[in-house]
């Protein structure tokens, strides 16, 4: 990992991401992300380690496995083999609704421009594009629209709800 | 019509941008085929077989005089002076170049349409009854709900992507007219009767007698597995709308197959679960976003309603005199009244189909001269909109009585006048071989042999009611399996054959059809055609009798005996002398 978008902006990243295969070998200190199979079968030693640490989950899996975990994590990835596979932004919302999961959510695989405005609003806060993209340009993706219909992570109150509040701050938007 | 505030016309013009943008990255080699197809997919354009598609929302069917000209300027100045209604009310353009769908989203965008998830693997635009705001057996006015349902699914973040296509219908009268049992969620208002609150586990959800809710059925469809829908829930009340859709896709979404595109619709994963286990799963769900932001408030239903404009009805008496002279002088008009015109549920108006389906011209096209013709009739009989029916016609929902007569010989001229509504040669046909990529055989020929081997009118109404369905593969876009016929195009070591099912019905009493045998070739599907009618006219009980109902009554076996000869015998006359003998 290099430079990833984080909160909107380009940045410079220090995580080391686990692969699955890596067998466990993990470097003795520094930030790393490790696979979910490989906190599942070492919570213990990983926590006890120096440097922070996250995981990183498929799109199918399942939140409530980690539920109990997620003060622990600092990031929590999800690895996107395909942008259309929609299992990862319900992910995403269980883990900040459901779950109240506060850290960094990031996105990582196949991720593309043109899907950071949802994705932010399903909750994910960080993007670790695809190689071939260029993440300043992204950035405006995030601009690409003003409202949301929906309840979202970013707005949870839809916007029919919205239009109800007298709010200045919303008017000014 | 619904009119857009500035936000839902922000909301539009900003994907209209975000569309252009895309496009020209595309066409600038930034953004692959591969990265850009699920892109314009969500908006509507397909590259097919001759040139690109681009289909336009057309919202729960409904339609302004102002939008249908739009429509027409569109097919003239980017097309081929022409449009085609699909059975999913919308309207298709068949020939637009790549580079320019941008302009003509932005020319959209200035009259409230646009193509927002017109197809892909999204949310689908919502259906609806036709006869809604004037169908007498009214519950609710669907057209609202269908709105409230748009604005929630348009650019869902987190359902932009799910296993499938996904669609949802709604009905807001006692008789469905929205196919609801075959839609991936059906949506049946409801008044609450007593115990529905308690039976459910309701309780204090506002469930009190005679409020509005839904019956909620999934799984049901077509293609190719096709399968009649479960009720999940007899009654939700109205409040808990959006946050029972939110977690019944919410399941679709987590544990929909994604492996298999021919097992990726809900219908499968109901099926695979059972109807319980997927109800369960559902409601588990829903715990947890019930009473929720998401909750519908009573507010947002009257504003949304208020953004209705409604026809000023007038105070008119019953029964015309004129009508009803008009009617006993001219056979003609007479007929066309019969078939083609709708009771209202204001005295003195009536509802009218103006028919696509005219021999001769492919089911569901018109002209751009056609279009414009209608958007000035429907200013001056109908409000000034009208609405895009499932059978691919159009209806003017609000025509007075009185005005009937001269609306009828202003339409006859312009080939919108044929009476054949519930009809045979009320063919829905989807666009088929001459224009999709993914048909096995056309099927706008076969609906044109059929109208001209049924030309005699007085022989089409003793026929009486009759659903006529065809596609041109399994994707059904057609609806086959519930047409009281359903013709299904296959690929017989590639040639164009054609599978007949017989016993498919929409509605309240929806069933599928059932094949009759082994698939024909296409000149010898009208005379096929002929013989079901020959069987079912020598069957009947009465003129009562539907061809459906007879089919239910006596099973396929007559009519297959009869179509493929193992019966050589014309099927016996029964009591009356047919119109045509
Ligand atoms: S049924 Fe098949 S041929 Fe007809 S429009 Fe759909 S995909 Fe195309």
């Amino acid at each position: 990992m290099a430079r990833i978008i984080k909160h909107r902006a380009v940045i410079q990243d220090n995580w080391q991401l686990l692969e699955q295969e890596s067998g466990g070998s993990l470097p003795s200190d520094g930030d790393v992300v490790v696979p979910l199979e490989l906190w599942m079968r070492e919570r213990d030693t990983l926590s006890s380690r120096l440097g922070h640490i996250g995981v990183w989950l498929q799109t199918d899996a399942d939140p409530s496995t980690i539920a109990q975990d997620l003060a622990r994590f600092e990031v929590i990835a999800v690895r996107f083999a395909s942008f259309t596979d929609g299992r990862g932004y319900t992910l995403a919302r269980l883990l900040r609704e459901r779950h109240g999961y506060r850290g960094e959510l990031r996105a990582i695989g196949d991720v593309l421009r043109d899907q950071l405005c949802y994705l932010s609003r399903c909750g994910f806060d960080a993007f670790a594009l695809r190689a071939d993209q260029n993440p300043e340009q992204a950035l405006s993706a995030f601009d690409d629209f003003a409202e949301a219909y929906q309840a979202t992570v970013e707005r949870p109150e839809p916007l029919f709800r919205r239009r109800l509040q007298p709010d200045p701050q919303r008017k000014a938007a | 019509m619904y009119r857009y505030d500035e936000i839902d016309q922000r909301i539009v013009d900003e994907r209209v941008s975000q569309f252009r943008d895309q496009t020209r990255r595309h066409l600038a080699g930034e953004l692959s085929e591969d990265d850009f197809r699920p892109l314009r997919l969500q908006n509507g354009l397909y590259i097919q077989r001759y040139a690109p598609m681009l289909r336009v929302a057309i919202p729960y069917g409904l339609v302004s005089s102002a939008q249908l000209r739009r429509l027409a300027h569109i097919a003239r100045a980017y097309d081929k002076g022409y449009a085609h209604f699909s059975t999913r009310q919308n309207v298709q353009f068949n020939w637009p170049r790549l580079d320019e769908v941008p302009e003509i989203l932005a020319e959209l965008a200035e009259v409230q349409m646009h193509a927002i998830q017109t197809s892909g693997n999204c949310i689908r635009n919502t259906t609806t009854d036709h006869f809604a705001g004037v169908a007498r057996d009214e519950i609710v006015d669907s057209f609202v709900w269908c709105e409230l349902i748009r604005q929630w699914s348009t650019l869902h973040p987190e359902f932009a992507y799910l296993p499938r296509k996904f669609k949802i219908a709604v009905s807001g009268s006692a008789a469905d007219r929205a196919a609801t049992w075959v839609h991936d969620i059906g949506l049946h208002a409801r008044r609450s009767a007593e115990g529905d609150g308690a039976e459910q586990g309701a309780g204090v959800d506002g469930a009190e007698q005679g409020a509005v809710g839904f019956r909620v059925i999934v799984g049901g469809g077509l293609g190719r597995t096709p399968i009649v829908g479960h009720a999940i829930r007899e009654f939700l009340p109205w409040r808990h709308l959006l946050t029972y859709l939110e977690a019944i896709l919410r399941v679709y979404n987590r544990y929909g197959r994604r492996d298999n595109k021919y097992k990726a619709r809900i219908k499968i994963l109901v099926k695979e679960l059972t109807p319980a286990v997927f109800a369960h799963k559902v409601e588990e769900e829903w715990s947890h976003l019930k009473g929720g932001p998401a909750t519908l408030i009573e507010e947002e239903v009257r504003r949304i309603e208020g953004r209705f404009t409604r026809p000023a009805y007038a105070r008119l008496p019953p029964r015309d005199a004129f009508l009803e002279a008009m009617l006993a002088a001219d056979k003609a008009f007479a007929n066309w009244h019969r078939r083609n015109v709708h009771p209202h549920k204001v005295p003195g108006y009536a509802a009218v189909t103006l028919s696509l389906k005219r021999t001769g011209a492919a089911p569901g096209d018109v002209s751009a001269a056609q279009m414009d013709a209608i958007a000035g009739l429907a200013e001056r009989y109908s409000s000034g909109e009208l609405r895009v029916s499932h059978e691919q016609n159009l209806i003017f929902a609000d025509v007075r009585a009185s005005d009937l007569h001269a609306l009828w010989r202003e339409i006859k001229p312009l080939g919108l006048a044929a009476p054949n509504i519930g009809l045979l040669t009320n063919i829905i046909a989807c666009p088929g071989g001459d224009f999709c990529s993914l048909a096995n055989a056309k099927t706008i020929p076969v609906a044109e042999a059929i109208q001209r081997r049924f030309d005699d009118l007085d022989y089409l109404h003793d026929i009486g009611e009759l659903d006529l369905n065809i596609s041109g593969c399994m994707n059904s876009c057609g609806h086959h399996h519930i047409g009281h016929i359903g013709i299904l195009g296959v690929d017989k070591q590639g040639e164009e054959f054609y599978q007949i099912s017989i016993g498919g019905a929409q509605g309240a009493d929806a069933s599928l059809g059932k094949v009759i045998g082994p698939a024909f070739a296409r000149e010898r599907v009208p005379e096929v055609i002929e013989k079901l009618i020959e069987v079912y006219l020598a069957e009947r009980e009465s003129e009562e009798e539907r061809f459906i109902d007879a089919v239910r009554r006596i099973g396929i076996e007559p009519f297959k005996d009869y179509v493929y000869g193992t019966n050589h015998q014309t099927p016996r006359r029964n009591s009356r002398q047919l119109a045509v003998a």
